[in-house]
């Protein structure tokens, strides 16, 4: 007897929660106090602790923790229905602003977002065209083009490969980006890519992904790039174990294998993070699309003294001058999201 | 496009892939074979690779790591013996109840104690299971045929796919050959009459899914600590069930079950293989297709191919003394 009046009663009482928290929510932002922001991330499916893709947005939001000492709250999705539940409880109890982490969170947040007009929301790899919503995107293209250009040169076969996660457009952004910087470096290289899965699963089976690398390994590749998340450390580790050489992607991976990671395909979420919290705290919130390239330093190669012996100074020299020309605009990466195609 | 050098390394990745299946196989053969139903395979092996995989990132041993993995499945085992024998359970659901336990607590303990989402640490190379090098492997890798299938076939796995596929032949010697496993043959087909031999049934049935959980044990060691340098969540990904359905089409014999897994193996290999290739007249076939290859196959193969098969008569059913 019991469930079935607290279900009936739950429509009703939401309506009043919201109602309550919208209310709250206004008052809040009148005040636009700097110190009472609450803010929220929800992780996706990979886990903060990716060592990738969520655990660099970890990185930027513990930053801003400790630099402000401002707590924030946070939650893990750990299957594709919770991403919803997440996001509006976060909205319901006041947190604000709410970050969603990842391109699955899209139409959840779009949803969501309509929902509480006056909570900030922002997204990562992902537009949510509402007027509440930051979304961020980056060129991922760009800042593949130049490991792409280190991978060629520092492959003796001339072959070198990629594994992404989930086979979708923006994983074979990354692929399409890859190739074109092989090629630049090398216009005889070849680039063999495999993709992990079709699933959110793609993003965390490191098995998969170790036995996908040593299958190109067996082809001739001997430099391979992941994008693929938590999937990566099956890659990296099988690069580490058959002597070869392994690209990171997202955050600096260069420590997880120092002499095997030739470098990594830095996308810096975790200033997009950062800069979300810190701009809702500061008052300089802004809401609309912003797309970050190598020119705005939102993506980049990653050197630092567990990789420095692998990167030669002609390596060093070549990836600089294409980084200059892509900035300049003398070369054009192509985006495959832009067509779905890869013909450059 | 398809040389020796091709084969042979599809080859390499079946035996990787197919280690943990035909050990759960193993596993489950026992267990089934003295009439306890096990689709805990899954949840055992993957205590046994949280075990094994938090073992050895803090003591840097992996025959540690290996021990504690078999005794923790053993003692999961011995749970479900508990549930089922004991107190003559439904072994479905108990079986289920150690599969959710499993993947709870193995993120829970492992966020409590590691802090990493539910990973454990990664692993060094001293501490996990590295391919060997059989002896003569170099030299007689210039001997046509034979030395790249030696080199690259048969030499260069870590340990426990050794163990694996020598558990085959012993699991069939254990089951046909001796006494127990005549008697473990002879409670799963008709507990009644071993009682009646003055066998206990209940030991019997016992010291099954206690060899049961031992094997899952090695399984999960391999997937943590062998195949992979770490435990992460659900990281079983269903091999469990799949080595469970390896075992019906073998008709629950070891060879037959060995070579069901092996197939299974085959395809996930050839899959991961042909992706991103393009085959002549047809072109590059979508991930898709080739990633539900295994599946059609299976299903096209127990169609038409395996044929009936048909389970220890008594598997399933709790055995109840005085009646």
């Amino acid at each position: 007897m019991k469930p079935i009046s607290v279900k009936a009663a739950l429509p009703a009482l939401k309506s009043v929660v919201t109602m309550a928290m919208a209310a709250s929510l206004v008052v809040l932002s009148s005040a636009a106090s700097a110190a009472d922001i609450s803010p929220a991330v929800v992780f996706d499916m990979g886990g903060k602790f990716d060592k990738s893709f969520n655990q660099g947005v970890y990185d930027g939001v513990e930053r801003f923790k400790s630099e402000t000492g401002v707590e924030y709250r946070e939650f893990e999705v750990t299957n594709e229905a919770q991403r919803e539940q997440a996001l509006r409880r976060m909205a319901q109890r006041g947190a604000n602003p709410v970050i969603g982490i990842g391109f699955a969170q899209g139409p959840a947040l779009e949803k969501v977002a309509k929902e509480f007009p006056d909570t900030k929301f922002a997204i990562i790899d992902m537009v949510v065209d509402l007027p509440n919503v930051r979304s961020i995107v980056f060129k991922e293209h760009e800042g593949s083009f130049l490991v792409g250009v280190l991978a060629a040169m520092a492959s003796e076969s001339g072959k070198v490969g990629f594994v992404g996660g989930m086979d979708i457009p923006l994983i074979r952004r990354f692929a399409c980006g890859y190739e074109q910087g092989a090629k630049y470096a090398n216009a005889d290289a070849e680039v063999v890519q495999n993709m992990t899965g079709t699933t959110p699963s793609a993003w965390n089976d490191p098995g998969r992904g170790s036995e996908l690398t040593k299958s190109q390994f067996d082809r001739g590749v001997d430099v391979v790039y992941a994008a693929a998340g938590g999937t990566g450390v099956g890659v990296y580790q099988a690069a580490k174990d058959a002597g070869k050489l392994a690209i990171g992607v997202d955050s600096n991976q260069n420590y997880l294998h120092p002499g095997t990671m030739l470098t990594s395909m830095l996308k810096r979420v975790d200033v997009a993070a950062y800069n979300a919290f810190k701009d809702a705290m500061d008052d300089n919130w802004t809401s609309g699309i912003q797309v970050l390239g190598l020119s705005e330093e939102g993506v980049g190669w990653a050197l630092d003294e567990n990789n420095e012996s692998l990167i030669s100074e002609d390596m060093a020299a070549a990836v600089n001058a294409a980084r200059e020309a892509i900035i300049a605009g003398d070369i054009n990466v192509h985006d495959y999201t832009s067509d779905n195609t890869c013909n450059y | 496009m398809i040389d020796l050098q091709t084969v042979l390394a599809t080859l390499d990745a079946t035996l990787r892939v197919s280690t943990p299946l035909v050990l759960c196989a193993m596993a489950g053969l026992f267990s089934e074979r003295s009439g306890i139903v096990d689709i805990s395979l899954e949840g055992k092996m993957l205590s046994g690779a949280f075990a094994a995989g938090a073992v050895a990132a803090v003591t840097g041993s992996p025959v540690l790591a290996l021990l504690v993995a078999t005794l923790v499945c053993i003692g999961l085992g011995l749970v479900h013996g508990f549930a089922c024998i004991t107190h003559r359970g439904d072994q479905v659901v108990s079986g289920l109840a150690i599969n959710v336990l499993a993947s709870g607590l193995t993120v829970v303990l492992g966020i409590a104690w590691f802090s990493q989402g539910g990973q454990t640490p990664s692993l060094s190379s001293d501490a996990r299971f590295m391919p060997l090098v059989l002896p003569f492997a170099e030299a007689l890798q210039t001997v046509p045929i034979i030395g790249p299938v030696y080199h690259d076939l048969i030499s260069g796995h870590n340990l426990l796919v050794y163990v694996a596929f020598v558990f085959v032949p012993l699991t069939w010697w254990i089951v046909y050959k001796t006494r127990f496993g005549l008697r473990l043959r002879a409670v799963g087909e008709n507990p009644l009459a071993v009682d009646t031999a003055g066998i206990s049934v209940s030991l019997m049935r016992y010291q099954s899914v206690m060899i049961c959980g031992a094997l899952c044990g090695v399984a999960g060691t391999y997937l943590a600590i062998a195949q992979n340098a770490a435990f992460v969540r659900e990281m079983t990904a269903g091999q469990g069930y799949i080595a469970l359905a390896a075992l019906i089409f073998g008709k629950w014999r070891p060879v037959p079950a060995m070579l069901a897994c092996l197939m299974f193996g085959f395809l996930d290999a050839v899959s991961i293989r042909l992706q991103g290739i393009s085959i002549p007249g047809i072109g590059e076939v979508p991930v898709q297709a080739i990633q539900a290859l295994p599946y059609v196959l299976t299903v096209v193969l127990l169609a038409g191919f395996i044929g009936k098969a048909i389970a220890p008569k008594s598997v399933g059913v709790p055995f109840t003394k005085n009646r």
